[in-house]
């Protein structure tokens, strides 16, 4: 529920025009990218040794 | 007059590894493995002991072997949900929900319950021949597993107005709520030779209405089968949609259909945007084309892009809610974070696809593919991109990127919790569950219609539940509280 009235209230900041909310998004948009930085200076630890091996023998039988 | 949009969603999951790398003995592996855990708490439920969720999950990761059994699992769980061995693959097929925010919630719960089978069949193999599993939709070699969804309509509802009415929006929907792909798979996408597309599904639907699945896919699926009483309702199968690893996506896919289909049944198909002429062309041409400017020839001698459609439909679904409040989708509020959500993706994706990339999961994955591309400096068919695509949807904490990338999450931890052990309160799925729960010995079988009871002298006797919107809690808790027995539920239902 808090994550809902957070997410309500993001909205009701985007569709005001004031220049203090052009800065929030300019801040969220800054923090996304730096996340994202994060999470690629990390990513090859997380990723499976040997991709092109990994890739090769993920192979699925159809389904539904 | 619309009614209830009665929700779910079946994921089949993909899997890899396991003692002889054979996916049905895996799969099997998995779901058994979950159905062991279950009967033990059921058990314990019985005896009138809450104990603590975690602790009990240690419990069991050393009290039981994975059995591997030569027909395939399955079983129902005390969330109403159903747990099986589909062909080659595990797959959870939620509990009936009331609203799409439930549906979700008991989706992500789905997560939870291959989680833990994850966990607790590995902890009984050995690492080299561990389990890992994937809430995706293909293997990137040409073979494609569902993540289909359900929505109860009305029986009268003319078939050819809901081909009609809803085609534009399984077309055009995976702008918002696809879950992105590396590369293409099949003949009439990789002509085009696409370094990303929108969805992982799109490529593989081959006609506009038909009754298959797994060949010459439909995007409309005939699939008659209510599970209720066929004189007074359908189930809409839909086959064409992404497993989302975004919560908000899938709330925004369940609740977008949802409320379009509500709309169609209060007031027929006039005002939904003309058909594409050649849906197949669309569905396809729509995935491959990142920019969202691709747009296709109507049956009303329009063009439309996909986010056209989109337009349309979310202006089609928001004057349905200001005419008649939507509440045989959800109660208002809920209406209204649907509506706002599914605003808010349509413009991000076309004017700031940052501001929604905690949400729209092709954005999110295609962030991380990009920017890993571009930093390393690989070509399009890198296999380190396509790990990439494949580690968005594993399952594992220590392995999954979406639980990397900063997606919304609408359910904190103790809800997907609950969710994991008990059924919705608001459909016939709380019925089923508690008594999976409550009588776990006096049930041989349950389905979605029925709940059938073996008392141990006389004939098997089974309790129908056609109506999807009775057994629930509203209706049979006091019933399920002073019955102390099957038999004295059963007798009790008898008056």
């Amino acid at each position: 529920m808090a994550e809902q009235e957070r997410i309500q209230k993001q909205r009701t900041e985007r569709s005001g025009k004031t220049s203090e909310d052009v800065s929030v998004d300019a801040t969220k948009g800054d923090q996304l990218k730096a996340d994202l930085d994060d999470l690629l200076d990390e990513i090859d630890e997380v990723l499976e040794e040997n991709a092109e091996e990994f890739v090769r023998n993920y192979v699925q039988k159809g389904g539904e | 007059m619309a009614i209830a949009k009665v929700t779910g969603i079946e994921t089949e999951y993909g899997i890899a590894g396991g003692p002889d790398l054979d996916p049905i003995t895996s799969s099997s592996i998995i779901v058994n493995a979950y159905a062991q855990q279950g009967r033990t708490r059921i058990n314990w439920d019985f005896e009138g002991e809450t104990p603590d969720m975690d602790v009990r999950g240690r419990v069991d990761l050393t009290s039981f072997a994975p059995i591997v059994e030569t027909h395939l699992a399955n079983t129902v769980l005390t969330n109403g949900a159903r747990l099986y061995v589909d062909h080659a693959h595990p797959e959870y097929s939620s509990p009936e929900c009331r609203t799409p925010r439930e549906a979700t919630l008991y989706d992500v719960a789905g997560e939870e319950v291959m989680r833990r089978a994850l966990e607790i069949a590995n902890a009984s193999l050995d690492p080299a021949q561990a389990i890992t599993l994937y809430k995706n939709n293909s293997d990137g070699k040409g073979n494609s597993y569902g993540t289909h969804e359900n929505y109860l309509v009305r029986r009268d509802l003319e078939f050819a107005h809901l081909i009609r009415a809803m085609v534009p929006h399984f077309v055009s929907r995976q702008i918002i709520v696809g879950a992105g792909k590396v590369g293409a798979e099949t003949e009439p996408a990789l002509e085009h030779n696409p370094s990303f597309q929108l969805s992982q599904r799109s490529e593989f639907f081959e006609e506009i209405v038909g009754l298959e699945t797994t060949l010459k896919r439909p995007i409309i699926n005939t699939r008659d089968e209510p599970h209720s009483d066929a004189e007074r309702f359908r189930r809409l199968h839909v086959i064409i949609g992404d497993a989302n690893m975004s919560q908000v996506a899938t709330l925004v896919k369940l609740g977008s259909t949802a409320l379009l289909l509500a709309a169609l049944e209060e007031y027929g198909p006039t005002d939904f945007p003309a058909m594409p002429r050649s849906p197949v062309h669309a569905v396809r041409a729509f995935a491959l084309d990142l920019s969202l400017s691709v747009a296709v020839p109507c049956d009303d001698d329009r063009s439309r892009s996909a986010w056209d459609f989109q337009e349309e439909l979310w202006c089609v679904a928001e004057r349905y809610v200001a005419r008649t409040g939507g509440d045989v989708v959800a109660p208002r509020d809920e209406v209204d974070f649907i509506l706002g959500q599914w605003r808010e993706m349509l413009d991000g994706v076309r004017d700031d696809r940052d501001a929604v990339a905690d949400r729209v999961d092709w954005v999110a994955k295609w962030r991380v593919v990009r920017g890993y591309q571009e930093r390393h400096g690989l070509l399009d068919r890198d296999a380190k991109l396509r790990a990439i695509d494949l580690q968005y949807h594993d399952l594992r904490p220590t392995h999954s990127l979406a639980a990397r990338v900063g997606l919304r999450r609408l359910f904190d931890d103790d809800a997907v919790r609950e969710a994991v052990h008990n059924p919705p309160l608001s459909t016939r799925a709380y019925f089923r569950g508690q008594c999976v729960a409550r009588y776990p010995e006096q049930i041989v079988a349950a389905n979605w219609d029925s709940v059938v009871f073996d008392l141990g002298e006389g004939p098997l006797q089974r309790v129908p539940m056609l109506d999807p919107l009775r057994g629930t809690h509203a209706l049979t808790s006091e019933l399920l509280e002073t019955s102390a027995s099957a038999s004295e539920l059963l007798a009790a239902l008898d008056r």
